[in-house]
């Protein structure tokens, strides 16, 4: 085959040529100093909503020991070139320690009784916001509880509650625009109840039905709804990461006043597409909020066997990513902590780091039973004594602004309305079957047209061997 | 040497055969002029009028800024900015993810894997997420801005990691569309359509040829269909099938063959998946012969995917066996490379292009089965 051509040209030598072409460098801004730690001042300006005064000190970061001593030596005056910027250089020979002598704080509120810790670095939450985010918090109880039955039951396939993490689910929601677009794993349908999909709706798609957006092509609680900007959930772990710092580049060129924002489990974080995600954004610049859940547990894999770091939060100045760990029980540390991060991401044109620490109350999902690898009192003692509902529950009540009346109407009236959406998601009409066939492409090309046409033909001729209800 | 390729192309350009290409052009700019292009210019020349046509396209992969390494996305970033095309981390699932990320905001994300060799890690969010993006949305969601672009193939001293055919892998995904062009003015078209079709594609692109394939390239913006197959080269015999730069290599095969008095038709299938049965149909209905070819490894190559259709569909009018001429089920070998190529000899040697006449070809196969 060679002797047909011309003979060809070394690769290496191709590529030599190509570099000592007149290359334009892309040139990132590499030019600001980039310290160690950043003393974050926020200016005390006013944000989204004028009436909520933003009250703000500069920020407890201060105290953090540096990664690297300062040595004395004469040498340490001088900074050695290098492509990436000056770096000082030193006679010590000293490495950085695998780990911190203290682990990063985690940033709280409210303490376990419902009150407020110090007056200071939060944003304040009016009354109407505080019982839309309790009553929201209670409703995704209730919707967890109900359709976890409904699987047990066997009238769904497959259900995974978010238990426990309430409060991550709920604040993080309402500390967002409706035109950030959400990125979720699966454990945050409560962005989505925040942000107005009903429970009909989160029904319809659990049993897959005709009128499921999703078109009963996944298994149940993979929500997802471009009307509310929460993109569909799929399974795979992380996947999304490197899409949120795709979708924040798209804002940012649009000029959009809005954020990609997208969360991940502490499992997830393992994953190469973790990496991928938050070295894009960062060198992207992109405006995206990185929400991670660590709840203790990857299905059966408790963290100790996942990373050796401090958690989460560490990992994002690797990146060059503005982190915060946050207490994610904490219903108003976590509105503060996103409200914080989304204006950081939509102002600075930046991606920002959270880490909410929390615990995963539940089973990994309706196909687990987590008592086989740990404590019946672990789990016990988080759904009781660290209970992020009943702990904003209490402020909410010591404000006065809820009462065991408000408690009961909302839960029975919840719990009613979900089991007539069940029932009627049951009974509603099945998809049709011509819907196994579109959306594979824009338009059906026509290996499936006749696919189609001969799988009709076969339902046809032998109706018994599938399951009724699906119009042909 | 040159003129066997010139001869190719003018080929190419009559529009003589059944199945030819219609061409469909549009005018941008209202010269039909053409210019001497070899692959990588063309590659380039569909980039710039990509970018042109469409504001909210972009185009970024390692080393794309400054012209690439392989010169395709030359003069790029100068004229359309670094907004807009860009180097990224290397990082090949972080490239198809961002891409993805881009392309659901109905940006269209021109995308540049450095050789098809290193796209594995982005096998995931191709096949996991891009391709069933629409359909596990309902549609509600969608990527089909996205377009993949990988060189492939043999390169004469690339060895294990510059010289892989990974295209059947992708071939087996529903929900994406897989491209491969043969020469210059093939790759400007369909490259164009593939940026612009509503589906996630991946466009393979035969390195070898980025310079040494030289053809006359129409200037203006053009597009050349996707999923549909052409016939390259008319023929009454027997049918040959393949893609990329396998048919330079065919088309030799069907030179000689000519000479012992076979006369062959030539497909070049373009699209691979979807991929356009009834022209391959059509031909076998009527040769009764088929040999498919490709660089990738014989063992679940694309070629088994033809031939069992083909059987399929043309089981009563074939003569012979279907025939595949491919690479051995080896690692793409360095110093080996000439003999793991399934070159011309290895294509005129094989049974179904070898055999002295027709009917006594029949007479052999058609007995020994009925016995």
């Amino acid at each position: 085959m060679a002797m047909l051509f011309a003979r060809s040209r070394n690769l290496v030598s191709s590529l030599r040529q190509n570099l000592g072409l007149s290359a334009i460098l892309i040139k990132r801004n590499h030019s600001s100093p980039r310290p160690v730690f950043t003393n974050y001042q926020l200016s005390s300006r006013v944000f989204l909503d004028p009436s909520t005064s933003f009250r703000h000190e500069s920020t407890a970061v201060e105290t953090q020991p540096d990664l690297v001593q300062q040595s004395d030596h004469e040498d340490d005056a001088q900074e050695l070139d290098f492509p990436g910027g000056k770096v000082g250089y030193t006679s010590e020979m000293k490495f950085i320690p695998e780990s911190s002598s203290r682990r990063i704080p985690c940033y709280r509120v409210l303490n376990e009784h419902g009150k407020i810790i110090s007056d200071r670095d939060f944003i304040p939450v009016s009354e109407k916001l505080a019982v839309r985010m309790y009553e929201q918090m209670a409703t995704l109880q209730v919707m967890d509880h109900i359709f976890y039955e409904a699987q047990r039951q066997g009238r769904i396939s497959f259900y995974l509650t978010s238990v426990g993490e309430e409060a991550i689910n709920i604040a993080s929601a309402a500390a967002l625009s409706p035109e950030d677009v959400v990125l979720p794993q699966y454990r945050e349908p409560g962005v989505l109840l925040w942000r107005g999909f009903t429970l009909e709706e989160f029904a319809n798609q659990c049993f897959g039905n005709k009128a499921d957006y999703g078109k009963g092509r996944q298994m149940p609680i993979h929500y997802g709804s471009n009307q509310h900007n929460y993109f569909t959930v799929s399974s795979p772990i992380a996947t999304q990461l490197p899409q949120a710092a795709g979708v924040g580049y798209a804002l940012k060129m649009e000029k959009k006043n809005a954020c990609a924002v997208t969360f991940i489990g502490d499992g997830g974080t393992s994953e190469g597409d973790f990496h991928a995600g938050l070295n894009f954004a960062a060198v992207m610049e992109a405006p995206v909020v990185f929400i991670c859940r660590n709840n203790g547990w990857a299905i059966s894999t408790h963290i100790s066997e996942q990373f050796r770091s401090d958690g989460i939060v560490v990992k994002g100045q690797a990146y060059g990513i503005r982190s915060i760990r946050v207490d994610g029980n904490d219903a108003l540390a976590v509105y503060s902590a996103v409200r914080s991060a989304r204006e950081m991401a939509v102002t600075e044109q930046r991606p920002v780091l959270i880490e909410a620490m929390t615990y995963r109350v539940g089973h990994h999902s309706t196909s687990d039973d987590s008592t086989k690898y740990r404590e019946a009192d672990e789990i016990q003692y988080w759904k009781m004594s660290r209970n992020p509902v009943n702990r904003f529950k209490k402020w909410v009540e010591d404000n006065g602004w809820w009462s065991e009346e408000d408690e009961s109407k909302l839960r029975s009236s919840t719990r009613k309305q979900l089991l007539q959406a069940i029932q009627a998601a049951e009974k509603w009409e099945k998809q049709p079957l011509t819907e196994l066939f579109n959306d594979v492409y824009d338009v059906k090309t026509k290996n499936l047209e006749e696919q189609e046409v001969g799988l009709k033909a076969l339902v046809e001729k032998q109706p018994q061997d599938y399951p009724t209800g699906f119009h042909i | 040497m040159a003129s066997l390729l010139g001869r190719f192309c003018r080929k190419l350009v009559v529009p003589g055969s059944a199945h030819g290409s219609r061409m469909t052009s549009t005018t941008a700019c209202g010269s039909e002029t053409v210019k001497s292009l070899n692959l990588y210019s063309a590659i380039n020349q569909a980039l710039h009028i990509a970018l042109e046509t469409d504001p909210r396209s972009y185009v970024f992969g390692e080393d794309v800024g400054f012209g690439g390494v392989f010169r395709c996305t030359t003069g790029l970033a100068e004229r359309f900015g670094k907004n807009r095309v860009f180097n990224t981390p290397l990082c090949e699932q972080g490239i198809v993810g961002f891409g993805i990320g881009l392309a659901a905001m109905g940006n269209r994300a021109v995308v540049e894997i450095q050789f098809a060799d290193y796209i594995y890690p982005a096998f995931d969010q191709i096949v996991n997420e891009a391709a069933k993006f629409r359909y596990r949305s309902g549609n509600q969601f969608n990527c089909g801005g996205l377009t993949i672009r990988a060189p492939y193939g043999a390169v004469g001293h690339g060895g294990h990691y510059h010289s892989q055919s990974p295209e059947a892998f992708f071939c087996h995904v529903p929900g994406i569309k897989v491209v491969i062009p043969r020469s210059p003015r093939e790759a400007k078209g369909l490259l164009l359509s593939s940026i612009r079709d509503p589906n996630p594609v991946v466009f393979f692109e035969p390195k070898w040829l980025y310079r040494q394939a030289v053809e006359e390239v129409p200037e203006h913006d053009y597009m050349i269909p996707l999923s549909q197959a052409e016939v390259i080269r008319e023929g009454s015999d027997i049918t040959l099938v393949g893609w990329g730069a396998q048919l330079t290599v065919m088309e030799q095969a069907c030179l000689d063959a000519e000479k012992e008095g076979i006369s062959c038709e030539l497909i070049d299938l373009k699209t691979l998946l979807p991929w356009d049965k009834e022209t391959v149909e059509a031909s076998v209905k009527k040769t009764g012969r088929l040999l498919i070819s490709h660089e990738a490894p014989i063992t679940g190559g694309f070629g088994a995917e033809i031939s069992a259709t083909i059987l399929e569909r043309c089981f009563l009018k074939l003569e012979a066996p279907v025939s595949r001429v491919c690479g051995l089920d080896t690692p793409f070998p360095l110093v080996f490379e000439p003999f793991y190529m399934p070159t011309k000899n290895k294509a005129s040697s094989s049974s179904s292009l070898s055999s002295p006449s027709k009917n006594t070809h029949f007479l052999i196969h058609g007995f020994s089965r009925l016995l």
